[in-house]
């Protein structure tokens, strides 16, 4: 089951530059550790503590998954991930 | 350096006095590579904060879909500061998440006198910048 997973600029650095990679799981949290078998600390940029991480969004298709249900949120064949790290400050 | 033109600075600091005493916030995109800000995007502060700011996630994946069809970059990311000076508070360099832009900001915290500055901010290091207006590029 492939899955297309977009990679922004500041993570690139875990994909040898990649702007995408693909990857496999029936959940996101499944696709995170997967992709972390070929890009290590990949996973530990997304997730902390069992959950994602509050500064990072992540898209299924065009869905935030805090609107979904996050790191269980459910893939099927053919699904693109997002990954944008959040424009915030203070 | 950052060098931009007027019409942007403008437009920069107008959404920054609008929307005082919230923070602003939004891009300005350009070619990529290209180093040069041309296109204005005024984004929402989902956090419609005096203190904070955050671009809204689907709106700003709207914006990053935008630039990526038009081989674009957000070269500058600006937000504004309305009660404190023009420079990165300590959450602004724990979040800067894009190493090339340049981060402007612009403190509206004087009704008549405006700061505009901008910054790098790289692995949490910030270094000021000149900041050179000129009238067309």
């Amino acid at each position: 089951m492939a899955i297309e997973v977009r990679i922004p600029t500041i993570l690139r650095t875990h994909t040898d530059g990649a702007k995408a990679v693909e990857g496999k799981g029936s959940t996101l949290d499944e696709l995170f550790a997967d992709l972390d078998t070929r890009h290590p600390g990949l996973r530990g940029k997304l997730v902390d503590g069992g959950r994602l991480r509050k500064f990072v969004n992540v898209y299924l298709n065009d869905e935030d998954v805090r609107f979904l249900d996050g790191l269980g949120t459910e893939l099927a064949d053919g699904d693109d991930v997002t990954i944008l790290p959040a424009v915030a400050g203070g | 350096m950052l060098t931009i033109e007027r019409a942007l600075v403008d437009k920069i600091v107008a959404h920054a006095r609008a929307d005082h005493p919230d923070e602003a916030c939004g891009v300005v995109a350009g070619a990529a590579g290209s180093d040069r800000p041309a296109r204005f995007v005024a984004m929402t502060n989902a956090e419609r904060s005096p203190t904070f700011y955050r671009f809204d996630s689907m709106e700003q994946l709207k914006v990053w879909r935008e630039m990526d069809d038009r081989d674009e970059e957000p070269v500058v990311i600006y937000h504004s500061h309305t009660a404190t000076e023009a420079y990165p508070s300590r959450t602004d360099v724990s979040y800067a998440s894009e190493p090339n832009a340049h981060y402007v900001l612009v403190s509206t915290r004087d009704a008549d006198e405006v700061e505009f500055r901008s910054y790098r901010i790289v692995d949490g290091e910030v270094t000021e910048e000149e900041v050179a207006v000129v009238e067309g590029y």
